[in-house]
């Protein structure tokens, strides 16, 4: 009995030997890869939005394939849920489908956390209808605005009551869930308040079910990122929203050029300036800025102009912090090269 | 290992003595303190379910104090209005607490009866080989991803419901539910199953000796005897469908309706944790606390339907032999 | 309850009855196949020409449907299971034990009873929430592989219990007067005699709990295991990912082919599942045996 007692010992101290070992193992990245000219090594923890996801994704992937030893584990919490972790201090970067919050920034200051602000790319919201709908090509903001506005709620029910002339067909709405960054920015953009809309539509944080609802009913009208628009343009029709201009239909283009208002918003990362110091991370944030543009077109999504692009590495080369939105949330229609540019200090 | 005949039975007693004979005298103080240790692992292992539980309590009750100092107890519970995530918030917990019901009414509607005749036919009538056959098959389908069910209840049954219902919302509680039921039945079966079968020959022998047919023995010998594993076979479908997450958020929408009506879109407590804790709400805001508030809740009704058939359990205790 | 009727016309509609329940058992059992087929052959349909390529095996998780492989997924849902049954078969068997051989009947032993059928209904969320305050949070243990591990293994706890517990009810008491009248400890008597007996039930009841932990997406979610990962985890503390994960963050792509993926990664999930049931339906088959009573 003896012995199986000492057996006992033996294996939960051999236990707790490689339990400790593991918790450094995970440390050792910071102190040792001092010089830039070896390789670098370590492990750079990437979180936040589902929106930002694939693209930091894509750069992840490709940056381990010039530097293989780095790990980029990916997260998935949810802007939200992934600036608690940065504001924790839990991970080094994270994704945001939304200008960082005032109580986000409160609690990064709270911890001592000082964070870089860095656009990514632009995600446009296409607004959609079925392709049996013959009756509609284009909407205007205002007549968004008297679809999707809280006083809609119970009383706009047909396609008669959105313009004089559409048929008396059921109108069903479907539209991003009620606590993502794009259901802030489409009720800040058109409703002119954020998430002020009416509530009996159908949410969804998947747009792939958005596209399912829309393409099965005849009268719907639904709103969702435009990359699920493009891989399912035979279920789906496009409509043009007319801003006081004239129609205009997303796309490349009309994204870059700033006609598609207000519907495309910008993309962020925030890196947090103490995991900076690390090589590893520098050399990760500078392959994201000059990457993101090729790999967010592949994933769907609309590369910045180069302008913005370069003025944000010179953010990350001169340790710029703060958030150029003031911590308020979504804002419409914003030009991000003055933004930026504004924002740089006349030293 | 299992034995059978009493010469089995004797060798195991004989191994047990030739263990025992090798403790003489001296080491009668170490057989002490080892019961001592063992019963004292064993009694810790116990204790730690009473741990989480207390660790859930703890850490859904002091988070959801933040959420009871801005919205009162009475607006909860009592609300017909969910909407925190809108600019115009309201904190009514009902339509959440009804969607939930509504899904698991109706997916024990289809598993309750559909689980507990799989049981008793693979139990009592099916021959050995299609009992090993179909059993396992039926556990696959425990093992099937939700969110694969979530999107077969979306694109498969939802479009096939609305041929012959045309009211039915493109989200709605029916086909969750329904779906919901089929996820769970693998459970309801299997555990009834084994429940059925761990009843002794001795009891159907005796019964059919009496003259009772088959179907007399099952339903009234069989059944009842084992009547403590099917319903606990049962409480833990209902647990099951209380908690399913994935199926309700993808099928049955994601709009807090306060309503009985299986046939519009509704969302349950699970689905709302799910989407905010992965959405891009900030995390200690009241709208974000509403979900350890929510959790709490749903936590107390879990409990509530424990306790409540625990005492029925109790009632059937006599039965089991 | 039971009628006893020896008129023949009675025989005949008790015999008829008989027969109608056997065809409306029959064709449940029908129905649950039914859909079981169709369910596998739309994924089957899916998913399997991604099967055919080697590469969607050995490949990490990539932007290009094409490219994008389990690897990481696969590895890291062994290295969960494994982790979590080392975990929680030790604590859950020995709870059982505890409760069936050694507690005595009062109002302690009780409200660990309704403990723990009561956490065996707790949604999985709560523990992941549970998971990410208490081993994330406050134990450090950040997103790493024994964090996940620890949280699955309370998720799975109760099941273990319960399931190790109906196996050791099947021992027959006359088993274990016989040791304590040979003068064997009550710890003898169970290690001696109940456990070998009661061993293989147990067991099959332990994998069919575990088997659970592999399909489950949402604590993980709420833990934070990663969706994208280059590399497999080299230690306890390294961060993670899973199959039901990386299937979930693949049907939420626009592009098509990530749903082919998705529908691979499915099957793949599906015939991991399979070989663990099967495991312990073999053990099952092998030696449930109804006891001589």
């Amino acid at each position: 009995m003896k012995r199986r007692i000492f057996q006992w010992a033996v294996a939960l101290a051999t236990a707790s030997i490689l339990v400790s070992c593991g918790k450094q193992e995970t440390t050792p990245s910071q102190p040792q890869t001092t010089s830039a000219t070896t390789e670098l090594s370590g492990t750079i923890r990437v979180d936040g939005s589902s929106t930002v996801l694939p693209i930091s994704e894509a750069v992840a992937e490709e940056f381990q394939k010039q530097h293989p030893k780095v790990q980029v584990p990916v997260g998935k919490s949810g802007t939200g849920g992934g600036f608690k972790k940065f504001a924790n201090g839990e991970v080094d970067i994270i994704g945001a489908s939304r200008p960082i919050r005032e109580s986000e920034d409160a609690l990064c200051r709270q911890n001592g956390i000082e964070y870089i602000e860095i656009p990514v790319a632009y995600d446009a919201m296409a607004v959609v209808v079925n392709p049996q709908n013959t009756w509609c090509d284009y909407l205007t903001v205002a007549e968004l605005k008297k679809i999707w506005e809280p006083a809609a709620e119970g009383k706009i029910k047909s396609w008669s009551q959105v313009r004089p002339g559409f048929p008396d067909e059921p109108l069903v709405l479907f539209g991003a869930g009620t606590d993502s960054g794009t259901f802030d920015y489409f009720t800040a953009a058109i409703v002119g308040k954020e998430k002020a809309s009416r509530r009996d539509y159908n949410p969804s944080e998947d747009d792939d079910i958005l596209v399912q609802g829309v393409s099965r009913t005849k009268g719907a009208l639904g709103y969702f990122g435009l990359a699920y628009y493009e891989n399912n343009r035979d279920k789906l029709k496009l409509l043009g929203i007319d801003n006081g201009k004239g129609p205009v239909k997303p796309s490349r283009e009309t994204v870059i050029n700033g006609t598609y208002q207000p519907l495309s918003r910008p993309l962020f990362i925030y890196v947090n300036t103490k995991s900076l110091e690390r090589p590893e991370v520098e050399a990760f944030v500078k392959f994201y800025i000059q990457n993101a543009g090729k790999l967010a077109e592949e994933v769907g999504y609309i590369a910045l102009p180069d302008k913005v692009y370069e003025l944000a590495l010179q953010r990350v080369e001169k340790r710029i912090t703060g958030s150029v939105f003031g911590a308020k949330g979504s804002q419409v229609g914003v030009k991000l090269e003055e933004l930026y540019q504004i924002k740089e200090p006349t030293k | 290992m299992m034995p059978q005949s009493p010469a089995e039975v004797r060798t195991t007693y004989a191994r047990a003595i030739v263990q025992l004979s090798s403790v003489d005298k001296r080491n009668r103080w170490r057989v002490r303190l080892e019961e001592r240790l063992v019963r004292s692992f064993l009694f810790l292992c116990a204790v730690l379910g009473v741990v989480t539980t207390f660790a859930i309590v703890f850490i859904l009750t002091r988070e959801s104090l933040t959420f009871f100092k801005h919205v009162s107890l009475r607006e909860f519970l009592t609300g017909t209005v969910w909407a925190p995530t809108f600019a115009e918030k309201s904190y009514g917990v009902l339509p959440l607490v009804t969607g939930t019901l509504l899904t698991t009414l109706i997916a024990m509607a289809v598993s309750g009866p559909v689980g507990l005749l799989t049981a008793v036919y693979l139990s009592e009538y099916a021959s050995p080989r299609v009992r090993r056959v179909l059993k396992p098959t039926l556990e696959v389908l425990a093992g099937i991803p939700t969110v694969v069910y979530g999107y077969f209840a979306l694109t498969f049954l939802t479009p096939l419901l609305q041929r012959f219902i045309p009211a039915l919302e493109g989200f709605n509680a029916l086909s969750a539910g329904i779906v919901m039921g089929i996820m769970i039945l693998p459970t309801v079966a299997s555990l009834s199953e084994d429940a059925l079968y761990a009843v002794p020959n001795s009891l159907r022998h005796a019964s059919l000796a009496l003259g009772a047919t088959r179907f007399q023995t099952v339903w009234g010998v069989v059944v009842p005897a084992a009547m403590s594993g099917i319903s606990a076979a049962f409480l833990l479908g209902i647990s099951r469908a209380v908690g399913e997450t994935m199926i309700v958020a993808i099928a049955a929408g994601q709009q807090p309706n306060f309503t009985f009506n299986p046939l519009r879109a509704i969302e349950t407590m699970t689905a709302y944790i799910v989407r905010i804790t992965m959405g891009d709400t900030p995390h200690g805001s009241v709208e974000y606390q509403t979900i350890f508030a929510v959790g709490l809740l749903l936590f107390l009704i879990t409990l509530g339907l424990n306790l409540a058939s625990e005492f029925i359990r109790q009632r059937y205790k006599g039965a089991r032999l | 309850m039971i009628r006893v009727e020896s008129r023949p016309e009675w025989r005949m509609r008790e015999y008829r009855r008989e027969q109608l329940f056997q065809l409306v058992g029959a064709l449940i059992v029908l129905f649950a196949l039914t859909t079981l087929v169709v369910l596998l052959t739309t994924v089957l349909l899916d998913g399997y020409a991604r099967l055919l390529d080697i590469k969607f095996f050995t490949n990490f998780p990539s932007r290009r449907a094409e490219e994008a492989g389990i690897k990481a997924a696969l590895v890291g849902s062994a290295y969960l299971l494994l982790l979590t049954a080392a975990i929680a078969i030790p604590i859950g068997v020995g709870a059982a034990i505890y409760l069936e051989e050694f507690a005595k009947r009062n109002w302690f032993t009780r409200l660990v009873e309704i403990n723990i059928t009561n956490l065996a209904g707790v949604p999985s969320v709560i523990y992941g929430l549970l998971g990410l305050q208490v081993f994330v949070r406050t134990l450090h243990m950040d997103r790493s592989l024994l964090a996940g591990a620890c949280t699955m293994a309370l998720l799975a706890l109760p099941v273990i219990i319960t399931a190790a517990r109906e196996g050791l009810r099947t021992v027959p008491n006359s088993l274990r007067y016989g040791s304590l009248a040979l003068g064997a400890t009550k710890w003898q008597t169970v290690r001696y005699t109940v456990l070998p007996v009661a061993m293989p039930s147990i067991l099959t009841g332990v994998i069919l709990a575990l088997s659970r932990v592999i399909g489950e997406t949402a604590p993980l979610l709420v833990i934070g295991a990663v969706v994208y990962i280059g590399t497999l985890p080299d230690s306890l503390f390294a961060p993670f990912t899973v199959l039901p994960v990386q299937i979930y963050n693949w049907t939420t792509r626009p592009q098509h082919a990530f749903q082919e993926n998705a529908a691979a990664g499915i099957i793949v999930l599906l015939l991991l599942l399979l070989t663990i049931n099967a495991t312990a339906i073999y053990l099952r088959n092998r030696y449930q045996k109804r006891l001589p009573l």
